[in-house]
């Protein structure tokens, strides 16, 4: 017999310290399967965000910086300057990518920076202890907006692709989820593709995955799931929102 | 006799970052500190380097961090307000204990403030700025000559001791033009083995990081920061003594203050009374020692600032307050004349401090 | 024929393996606690499993294993 499917060396032997169910765990998986199949451990310089996945550089076994909260664009257009044949890589949730760093995820997608993000939507600040997130969807109950969120005074979810996707700069824009196992294939897809625009220097790529929080939304594990397919993908649709080789290519 | 140019302060301090070895500058625009980016926009694409103009102050300060991190020289510049903004990264990168080099060409505050020139930002630039336990090194250039020669030697300390170098100069100075040399320049290099530059699957991954969760490991990383400090508080304290031998009252400024003040001195010896001047050049390490050495010859001193009296409390802190520190400043870009300096050591000749 | 190994030292119990599994032949066993205090996910009949590695894949803390 033959293994089919063990923990990627990319990873480190460190135990997640995540929630039970928590998607966090497999969406490093992917990371890491990706980097462990386009063979670029030995290259790869990871940023860490605030956030649940703050210790992320416990996690990956390439070298590793932890950024200010939001700040992981600009730290990562830093070490991509200095260095541009490693393969830089952020890693964000929604409050460091989409409010507090906002200035930088655009900025660091206009200037086509050639580098790779990966931002996780679970519609919530998970490590404060689930307060309302720039994704929380309308009427979403969170410790910040405890009667829902009520679009009329705090306003409304930031969708980050359909944003970024109006942009001149960025190479590749795509949201997928890891609600499900067929969901979580293409999810890897997109994270592949995303690493390997940048060994190609194709630029900036960004792949949102669509995620959970079954502590801070109150829900089993399965359940959390069952919401992102029910209330969160309607809202922000999986898909290419832009692929400017495709484009050029005519194969989309 | 070495070579000289005829350099603007600003300029010289991008051209000895070049020398020292800095291939890569982030920045933000603000007055009076854009001559350092300009002459880095046209300079730095012409020698393999990078610049790049960031969104903001606090993307500049952390593409500094980033490049920090990767093990290159890098620098930014700003002036007071952006300061304050670059404050968030200042304390990661002590944090994270990476060498970078910071240029603040300080105007006048508080608040947006104005534009010319002040020394309002000592106690941000020497007492923290950015949040926790940390301490950057401060370089305080009087000339062009120093905004050059301190440029070199703060990229030097930053590499040796894994911290910020800051340059705090002043409007002034900035924009100021006077010939300099290059040629007594000492580059130092320094081995880089915590750098992110990939593990080539041959080491163990480095880790740049600030986050300590356990309070006995981050007390310990504190205090381990703390020993470093100490040698640099006892190795690179750096001063001028000017007519200091026989003087009965001492004079304390820096910067462009530092020259005003130097011409009140001149005058005041002319007119009999024994004066002199100490004037730090780093304002931390502050020149404890000298101060501390002066204050058992002289009955007073005349702390002579760009600001509502900042450094003056370093000085009765360095003195153990054992001998009376008048104030002669001015503020907000207002510089005062050697006659109101003049006015303040004739003052302190009678003993009104 | 197809194994599928538990990590179990290492189950959060989440129950993302049960769900995924085609073959319906996961279960959280209720009747033990592993070293983190969680009832683990278990094998119930590892003759009726075809190795599709569904239970990994929704695995978020990677303690699973499959050969085929």
């Amino acid at each position: 017999m033959a293994v089919v499917f063990e923990k990627p060396k990319a990873l480190t032997d460190a135990v997640f310290h995540y929630c039970p169910g928590c998607p966090h765990g497999i969406i490093h998986r992917l990371v890491a399967e990706v980097i462990d199949e386009l063979g670029i451990e030995g290259k790869a310089i990871g940023v860490a965000p605030v956030g649940c996945a703050v210790m992320a550089y416990d996690y990956f076994a390439c070298d590793m910086i932890e950024a200010a909260h939001g700040r992981a664009p600009a730290v990562a257009t830093g070490i991509k300057r200095c260095r541009p044949e490693n393969v830089v890589f952020t890693y964000q949730g929604d409050g460091d990518l989409a409010s507090i760093g906002m200035a930088e995820t655009v900025h660091s997608a206009a200037r086509n920076e050639n580098i790779t993000v990966i931002f996780v939507n679970n519609a919530i600040y998970g490590m404060t202890g689930g307060q309302m997130a720039p994704t929380s969807l309308p009427g979403q109950v969170t410790q910040t907006s405890p009667y829902g969120r009520d679009v009329n005074h705090c306003g409304w979810p930031i969708k980050v692709c359909e944003m970024l996707s109006t942009l001149e700069g960025p190479e590749y824009i795509t949201r997928v989820a890891v609600n499900n196992v067929k969901n979580v294939k293409n999810a890897k897809k997109a994270i592949k593709k995303a690493f390997q625009n940048q060994i190609e220097g194709k630029g900036f790529s960004l792949v949102e995955v669509v995620s959970a929080c079954p502590t801070n939304w109150g829900m089993t594990p399965q359940q959390a799931l069952e919401w992102v397919e029910s209330d969160m993908l309607p809202y922000y649709p999986i898909g290419v929102y832009k692929d400017r080789t495709a484009a050029k290519e005519g194969t989309v | 006799m070495a070579e000289r140019v005829l350099m603007k302060g600003n300029e010289a301090i991008a051209e000895a970052a070049i020398r020292a070895g800095c291939r890569h500058y982030f920045g933000y625009p603000i007055t009076p500190q854009t001559e350092i980016a300009a002459y880095m926009a046209k300079k730095m694409p012409k020698i393999g380097g990078v610049f790049l103009q960031a969104e903001s102050e606090v993307a500049s300060i952390n593409m500094v961090y980033g490049a920090a991190a990767a093990g290159m020289r890098v620098m930014t510049s700003s002036s007071s307000p952006g300061i304050s903004l670059k404050a968030e990264g200042l304390s990661y990168i002590a944090g994270s204990d990476v060498p970078a080099l910071v240029v603040n060409v300080q105007r006048g505050g508080p608040g947006l403030g104005g534009i010319q020139p002040s020394q309002s930002d000592y106690f941000q630039a020497t007492k923290g700025g950015g949040h926790g336990d940390y301490r950057m090194i401060v370089l305080a250039p009087a000339s062009v000559q120093e905004m050059a020669s301190l440029t070199i030697k703060g990229f030097n300390l930053a590499d040796k001791y894994l911290m910020t170098a800051m340059i705090l100069a002043d409007g002034t100075i900035g924009q100021m033009m006077e010939p300099i040399s290059f040629e007594d320049a000492e580059i130092e290099t320094y081995e880089k083995p915590w750098a992110l530059t990939g593990t080539n699957c041959e080491r163990k991954h480095n880790v740049v990081n600030s986050l300590y969760l356990k309070p006995d490991e981050l007390e310990a990383k504190n205090f381990e920061r703390y020993e470093r400090y100490k040698i640099v508080e006892q190795n690179e304290a750096m001063w001028e003594e000017y007519m200091m031998e026989d003087a009965e009252l001492c004079v304390v400024a820096f910067g462009i203050a530092s020259r005003v003040a130097k011409n009140a001195v001149a005058a005041a010896r002319a007119e009999g009374i024994k004066v002199g001047l100490i004037r730090p050049i780093t304002l931390w390490p502050f020149p404890k020692d000298a101060l501390a050495f002066a204050a058992e010859k002289v009955k007073g001193f005349v702390s002579v600032e760009l600001s509502m009296g900042q450094m003056i409390e370093d000085i009765r802190l360095a003195t153990q307050c054992n001998k009376p520190v008048g104030l002669c400043n001015r503020c907000g870009g207002m510089i005062p004349s050697p006659d109101e300096v003049l006015e303040s050591i004739r003052k302190a000749q009678k003993g009104e401090f | 024929m197809a194994n599928v190994t538990f990590h179990t030292d290492l189950c959060k119990g989440c129950g993302l393996c049960v769900n995924a599994c085609p073959k319906g032949i996961l279960a959280i066993a209720a009747d033990k606690i592993n070293k983190k205090g969680y009832s683990p996910a278990v094998m119930t009949d590892q003759e009726k499993c075809i190795g599709c590695a569904f239970c990994a894949t929704m695995c978020p803390d990677c303690i699973i294993t499959v050969e085929k």
